[in-house]
């Protein structure tokens, strides 16, 4: 070991050194294999609790549990929705993302756009499709210039039943 | 970020995420089976009731973040129709995140194609959303372990340690992945691992007025959901790459890749 | 207008372009520094091959271009890593690859790989320059009142001869053998360091264009080709400046009464000229044979992705993959080298040449393999920005191309003030 040969050994030696020596300081410690091993799950793991905590907008309320979240407050309207027409639409698609509602925000901003009931009553020409059960217009012809729940009950919209 | 810093972060978030956990898990019964290992969350779409009404992409966009003026999404709706003669029109104009409410084809390019009624044969909409692979091409390829499968079967991605390289994004078969428009790193469909895990339902699953979408743990086979899976002809995309998708389909047709 | 909410504009998209029916998260990725990516490491590794070809073979005739593409390779080195770093969203996390790297990824293979690839080529090049760093620093340290500069390079190549400073004969060859060695150990390192550069790529099942594990092979193949095509390239423009300066001049070195002259430099060119092509047209052989096979076996086997791969290869992509990668790129130089009466004129103009096929190669490989939908029902076209409007359309544009391109040479300028490429030992072997 002598020869002057080995000197660049050491100079690589020194690198490698310096570079695990960083690594210790810079790689979170939880870093590690999940339960389906390196290949599949290598990762930090305080990232699972990370998106655990992402904050929730949504409530829930599509037909089995508005009761639980709107229905705590308003049980009376509730009850009713779910057997109207619409009543397997969840509240949220129309009113709103709840938040914390009623704490923050306070009241919810409804969408009564034209093209929030377009999404689903279009007419397209679709036999085959579930879409064509659904009763569609056509959005160019029919009252273009008028909003739909002007018209229609947005819970109940079958206008024989109004 | 040095380590203590580090240290000190994760655990107010570990703390933080822990405390509504447990104040949930005397109130529903869902939330101990979340806590579960034994869980296995899996993904049934039906393309039989799925309308195009793109409400799961305006809920899932909404819920997790993802700026609605930007063209990528984490779920999206694609439209099938094909001719009498035999062709076949693909489009998904912006994820469908505001529905389907033309019945002209996106072409792309700022072209149309408007299609006779009369000359309809099949159409349908197909759902799409990342399959969490139970061999996922994604995590495999990721250099530096930024994205990975969680022991309950949820593919997700570190926001804090991605590179941002786009191997993974070129990795799967699926398109599920993008680069997030505002933390610039590779972003994807997360089963809503924040809502999931406290016993609620996805963003989309909720938003669904069809039942097109559901979720279920495929571990449970008490488990209505997973009680479809089983019992009926359910099939996913592309099982050619092995990937083993966790998303099954109803009503899947060859065109749908 | 009315109020109109503005577009984000997604990563890809303002190159993207795209047509009939893409996945709505669909974008061309993987732009022109991918393209550049695997082309700068195709230099590195091909460089390297050459001088490593007289290093541990011993082809005499290849000395003098050997010592040049040594230190070329190594200002091509950081060059190597330049578009991955301009490529990443997060370009500042790029050492995680380092620190965390998951070896079932092939990028994660970038940062062992590359770090032993450079160890490597900097030992042999302090074997090689050892001598020189000795002499030179014995040199300035028995010069009478130094100049700033003068302290400063006295300063740097002390440290660079490690304290080795025994340049006896016997140190001498001891150096030599262990170049050797090097070079030996180099030469597979070389070819990892480019044949996984190819697995990134041929690993990727989801691509249809891409997945074949021919992929590494074609990819080495054409390294070397490229690699060698550059050394000549270079060698000769080199040569011809030195020429230039000899005949006017110029010089410092020009007025030394050991220097070369014209014809000693002109004859050295074309010796070394003519026996460096005759490799590159082996490897060139076989870099197409197995393009070309890979092409027949996709149209012969004829599986799923066939349909919409002959429609991008064939149809939509025909002119830049048939015409320029493989006509102008690889069949005319092949002519023009192989023809009887070559010089080294014709012989350089065949090395551009073939640069431009095998860039093109890359090119048709990594924007080939996105030119078409994963759901093989719609394509993308890729249109490279040229105007930098904000920093990723630089980035991942042509001025940052072009900025990869330019920084070897520049780097090859100050690498050589320190380990000259043209230096000739007065009294070793």
């Amino acid at each position: 070991m002598k020869s002057h040969v080995w000197r660049t050994l050491f100079v690589v030696i020194l690198l490698v050194v310096g570079i695990m020596v960083f690594r210790l300081f810079y790689v979170p410690s939880d870093f590690g294999s999940g339960k389906r091993g390196f290949m599949y799950s290598y990762h930090r793991f305080s990232n699972e609790g990370e998106w655990k905590a992402q904050p929730i907008k949504y409530r829930d309320t599509g037909k089995q549990k508005m009761h639980e979240y709107c229905g705590e407050c308003h049980d009376d309207v509730v009850e009713v929705r779910t057997e109207d027409l619409h009543g397997t639409i969840a509240c949220e698609n129309c009113h709103g993302p709840a938040f914390d509602h009623p704490e923050d925000p306070e009241e919810l901003v409804i969408d009564r756009s034209r093209a929030l009931c377009l999404r689903c009553h279009t007419d397209l020409p679709y036999t085959t499709s579930e879409r064509h059960r659904i009763p569609g217009i056509d959005p160019k012809e029919h009252n273009v210039d008028e909003m739909c729940v002007d018209c229609h009950d947005p819970h109940n919209p079958r206008l024989e039943d109004m | 970020m040095e380590r203590r810093d580090f240290l000190k972060k994760s655990i107010i978030v570990v703390a933080g995420a822990s405390v509504p956990l447990s104040a949930l898990e005397l109130v529903d019964p869902k939330e101990v089976l979340a806590a579960n290992p034994d869980i296995h969350w899996a993904f049934l779409l039906d393309t039989h009731k799925c309308v195009g009404c793109g409400f799961c992409v305006k809920a899932c966009k909404t819920e997790n973040d993802i700026p609605f003026n930007a063209k990528v999404t984490r779920t999206w709706v694609e439209r099938y129709v094909y001719t009498k003669d035999d062709r076949r029109y693909i489009d998904s104009p912006n994820g469908a995140q505001d529905g389907y409410t033309e019945s002209r084809i996106d072409l792309g390019q700022g072209n149309f194609k408007e299609i006779d009624p009369e000359n309809v044969g099949k159409a349908f909409f197909v759902p799409k959303l990342c399959n969490h692979c139970e061999t996922p091409p994604c995590t495999q390829v990721c250099p530096v372990g930024a994205t990975y499968k969680t022991d309950d079967g949820v593919v997700l991605v570190d926001r804090t340690w991605c590179i941002g390289c786009g191997y993974c994004i070129m990795a799967c078969p699926y398109g599920a992945r993008f680069f997030h428009p505002v933390e610039k790193v590779a972003d994807k469909c997360t089963f809503c691992y924040h809502r999931i895990t406290k016993g609620m339902e996805t963003a989309c699953v909720n938003a669904c007025p069809f039942g097109a979408r559901k979720m279920c743990n495929i571990n449970d086979i008490n488990d209505p959901v997973t009680q479809i899976i089983m019992n009926q002809r359910v099939g996913v995309l592309k099982d050619e790459f092995g990937t083993k998708p966790q998303a099954f389909y109803i009503g899947l047709a060859q065109e749908v890749r | 207008m009315v109020e109109q909410v503005a577009q984000m504009v997604v990563h890809g998209e303002a190159w993207t372009v795209k047509e009939l029916f893409v996945l709505p998260n669909e974008y061309i990725y993987w732009s022109i520094q991918i393209v550049m990516y695997p082309f700068m490491t195709g230099l590195v590794a091909g460089a390297f091959v050459l001088s490593s070809l007289y290093h541990v073979f011993h082809v005499e005739k290849l000395k003098e271009i050997a010592k040049f593409s040594l230190v070329f390779s190594f200002a091509l080195l950081p060059v190597a890593m330049m578009p991955l770093m301009l490529h990443l969203q997060q370009p500042f996390r790029g050492i995680n690859v380092m620190m965390t790297p998951h070896f079932t990824s092939a990028i994660a293979a970038f940062g062992i790989v590359f770090m032993t690839y450079s160890c490597i080529v900097g030992t042999e090049i302090w074997f090689v320059y050892r001598q020189y760093f000795v002499s030179t620093a014995l040199d300035l340290r028995a010069k009478q009142n130094r100049s700033l500069v003068d302290s400063f390079r006295l300063t740097l190549f002390t440290a660079l001869t490690l304290g080795a400073w025994d340049i006896s004969k016997e140190a001498l060859e001891t150096d030599h053998k262990a170049c050797s060695k090097m070079a030996a150990i180099g030469i597979p390192v070389a070819c990892f360091l480019h044949g996984y550069a190819g697995f990134i790529f041929g690993s990727v099942k989801a691509n249809a264009l891409w997945m074949t594990p021919l992929m590494p092979v074609i990819f080495i193949c054409s390294a070397i080709v490229s690699g060698i095509a550059l050394c000549i390239l270079c060698y000769v423009v080199t040569q011809e400046i030195r020429k230039f300066m000899a005949r006017r001049h110029l010089a410092r070195w020009a007025d030394d009464p050991n220097a070369p002259t014209v014809e000693q430099l002109e004859g050295a060119k074309q010796e070394e000229v003519e026996m460096t092509s005759r490799y590159l047209v082996y490897f060139m052989v076989a870099a197409i044979t197995l393009e070309i096979l890979d092409l027949i076996f996709r149209g012969y086997t004829q599986v799923k992705s066939w349909d919409i791969l002959r429609e991008v290869i064939l149809e939509r992509d025909f002119n830049k993959i048939f015409i320029l990668q493989y006509g102008f790129g690889n069949a005319l130089p092949f002519f023009m080298m192989l023809l009887p009466g070559r010089n080294v004129r014709r012989t350089t103009i065949a090395c551009a040449l073939v640069l431009f096929g095998v860039f093109m190669m890359r090119w048709n490989v990594v924007i080939g393999g996105q030119a078409f939908s994963l759901s093989f029902a719609g394509f993308m076209h890729y249109h490279m920005p040229f105007i930098p409007h904000d920093a990723e359309t630089f980035k991942e544009g042509f001025f940052g191309a072009l900025t990869v391109m330019v920084t070897p040479f520049v780097l090859f300028y100050f690498i050589n003030k320190v380990t000259p490429a043209f230096h000739k030992e007065k009294d070793c072997h």
